[in-house]
């Protein structure tokens, strides 16, 4: 079980490196994004035709399931179907072995994060290594990720230079925080693991059952080459990332880079569909991974967020994020969506992240896919459980305030026992729970003459 | 004549008599007569959004009692116009949201006046609430009434849309990053200079208020009471 939300994030809030550095860069990815989503007229339209796709998605899954499958195994891919983590990791670690193959190469990729494929990797006497510079990042630091496109966006260059230096054994002597050299220091790197590379993991951002074609959709490039250079491919691929046609790309291929890096185009897309005689892997394997995923769809308000194309907007956006990180959340998936991914795939274990939010709305209205994610924390909330506490305050407030007459008795006592304070105007500090309040914010006090009074005396 | 009723809010009950004062004097200005249905309590969206469900259907459905039978129904509040809209469907099945109206919701789009013949000689800084803006939808629709008011200056309140940190309960259940949040809001309201911070909601407005008292700053007002002013 992770720390509680509300401690974690008092944590994260105590370190001013860390919220400039979310400040810094949210802010950038923010404004980036704003300028290109708005250039597209038919931006508004993509969104609901993105949701439209995914809810689609959502009702015929099981058939899209089988269609995916059928097709990627007629274009040579060899697709097995696990139920949880432990089943994914145990069929990508068996296809290592039997590769004749101790390491492997990563694409970054949330759900091998999600299934944490490279613990259960290393437990068994395997490495998994991350080829995306940020992944890389984390990894070399022996950290988690703490967003979802940008998992080292806590650190800036002067600290992952330090994490070059004291961690990459091959890290050029006099290496600067200079952003062209530390690229270059990994890319030195990384080369000589994509070399000696036999097989390669992967996620996927779309599965197309029409053709039984993946997509992965990247900037550096890294991953072009963990895709084509080894001999043996495994992508692991949640079950909600199925599109029905090959053109529904045409609308996601529109949204996504937008919505994550903030470009009008990824530099790198590949798509590939089972195997090429003659060029990149001659072995190719699919892992659909439900882990949860199909729990999920049966909650007919909660199942939006298997829509979610992991384009990281909502964190990018959230005021809370800003300021606490992805660490504070617990989970793989950290922000708006993480707060209502994780309780749902993992039920009872993140009871404290749909309340990880004020509820301010800038996450659905960025959101490319137009997840109501403001609509799926109330629900999540309204699940409970509930403290025993909390639970009789509010039960006793709306015994109040069901009753018009009490409710009017109620605030006439407010007002009567706040007169003491009444010259001031506000009460500096509360007792428990109003001490809460009080921590940050001076609270006003009742009025000597309500509406109600004033309006009865207009009336006479 | 249409029946209005006018929705005070259960925060304006209990603290603020002067915001639906002023709501009562502008719409009486624009000759609407407005009816004060004395049972009226609260929406239900405090309960609603902490995750009680049951609680807020009852309070709904107290609610739809009370105003059911008025044409219109205006509230100096954005966040629970739209708790009437967005959730009464779903919580208790009626439509009665659709009839209620923020307050510049109700001036624009159903009486038609931006200008409500308001003076107020003072520098404005306004504050987008994140229910009203978002969930409702009413844009600028209170800064364009608060545009055509004699003599006011307005100053742009920078990183306006981020919000202010209240989010009902999430402002004690995660109170630090709500007073982190609330720091911001207040730094960037005091760094404007004005006299005025102004927004569509008085819950917001306590909490940044509540923030003003101690750092310093301009002083919180609901627009509707600039919308009433005269002097
Ligand atoms: S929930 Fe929406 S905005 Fe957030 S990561 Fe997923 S697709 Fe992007």
């Amino acid at each position: 079980m992770s720390t509680a939300f509300p401690q974690a994030a008092k944590v994260a809030l105590g370190m001013p490196q860390l919220r400039s550095n979310l400040a810094h860069a949210t802010g950038t990815i923010r404004a980036k994004r704003a300028k290109v989503a708005g250039e597209l007229d038919d931006w508004e339209q993509l969104r609901s035709a993105a949701a439209a796709i995914k809810a689609d998605v959502q009702r015929r899954m099981p058939e899209l399931a089988v269609a995916f499958e059928r097709n990627a195994t007629e274009a040579g891919a060899t697709v097995h179907w696990a139920r949880d983590a432990a089943e994914a990791n145990a069929i990508a670690a068996r296809i290592t072995r039997e590769a004749g193959a101790d390491e492997v190469v990563k694409v970054k990729s949330m759900a091998t994060q999600e299934i944490e494929l490279n613990e259960h990797f290393e437990a068994e006497g395997l490495a998994a290594w991350e080829t995306d510079l940020a992944e890389l990042i984390v990894q070399l630091a022996e950290d988690k990720p703490s967003h979802i496109l940008v998992p080292a966006i806590h650190y800036n260059r002067t600290e992952i230079r330090d994490i070059f230096r004291n961690r990459m054994a091959d890290a050029p002597k006099g290496l600067t925080d200079d952003p062209a050299a530390l690229a270059e220091a990994a890319r030195l790197h990384l080369r000589r693991r994509f070399l000696s590379a036999k097989v390669a993991v992967s996620g996927a951002n779309f599965a197309v059952a029409e053709t039984g074609s993946l997509v992965v959709v990247e900037s550096e490039g890294n991953g072009r080459m963990c895709l084509t250079m080894p001999e043996t491919l495994i992508s692991v691929v949640g079950v909600e990332k199925l599109l029905p046609r090959f053109a529904d790309l045409e609308v996601f291929m529109q949204l996504l880079p937008r919505s994550s890096t903030g470009e009008r185009m990824n530099p790198y897309t590949s798509v590939w569909t089972g195997r090429a005689a003659g060029d990149g892997p001659k072995d190719v394997h699919i892992i659909l991974l439900d882990n949860g995923r199909t729990e999920v769809l049966a909650d007919e308000v909660g199942r939006q967020a298997l829509s979610c194309i992991r384009c990281s907007a909502c964190l990018n956006v959230c005021p809370v994020y800003e300021r606490t990180g992805g660490h504070a959340y617990g989970h793989v998936y950290p922000g708006p969506i993480g707060a209502i991914l994780a309780p749902q795939l993992e039920p009872g274990r993140h009871d404290d992240l749909p309340y990880a939010s004020s509820l301010c709305g800038a996450c659905y209205e960025v959101c490319p896919v137009k997840i109501n994610i403001p609509e799926v924390l109330v629900h999540l909330r309204q699940q409970g459980p509930h403290q025993a506490g909390e639970k009789a305050a509010m039960g006793a407030a709306e015994a109040v305030m069901a009753r018009p007459r009490l409710w009017r008795a109620a605030l006439g006592a407010a007002r009567f026992f706040s007169r003491p304070w009444r010259g001031r105007g506000f009460v500096r500090r509360l007792p428990w729970p109003g001490s809460k309040w009080t921590m940050s914010r001076d609270m006003p006090v009742p009025p000597k003459e309500s509406f109600r009074d004033w309006w009865k005396e207009r009336e006479r | 004549m249409s029946r209005i009723g006018l929705f005070i809010t259960c925060v304006n009950d209990a603290l603020y008599p002067q915001t639906p004062k002023a709501v009562v004097a502008v719409l009486e200005r624009l000759g609407y007569e407005v009816d004060f249905p004395r049972a009226q309590t609260c929406c239900g969206q405090m309960h609603a959004n902490s995750g009680y469900r049951g609680d807020a259907t009852r309070l709904a459905e107290s609610f739809e009692r009370v105003f059911g039978s008025y044409d219109a129904v205006v509230t100096p509040s954005g966040s629970c116009a739209a708790m009437a809209r967005d959730q009464y469907p779903g919580l208790i099945g009626s439509d009665i949201g659709e009839r209620v109206y923020e307050l510049s919701e109700f001036l624009l789009d159903r009486a038609g006046v931006d200008d409500v013949g308001a003076r107020f000689p003072h520098t404005v800084t306004y504050h987008p609430t994140c229910h009203g803006t978002r969930a409702l939808g009413l844009g600028d629709k209170p800064l364009r009434l608060l545009r055509a008011v004699d003599g006011i200056e307005l100053v742009e309140l920078p990183e306006a849309d981020q919000c202010c940190g209240f989010g009902g309960t999430f402002a004690l259940k995660n109170a630090d990053v709500s007073s982190a949040m609330l720091e911001d809001k207040c730094r960037n309201a005091a760094g404007t200079g004005a006299e005025y911070l102004a927004a569509a909601d008085n819950s917001c407005l306590t909490h940044i208020g509540g923030g003003i008292s101690r750092s310093g700053g301009p002083k919180p007002i609901h627009y509707a009471e600039i919308l009433a002013s005269t002097a």
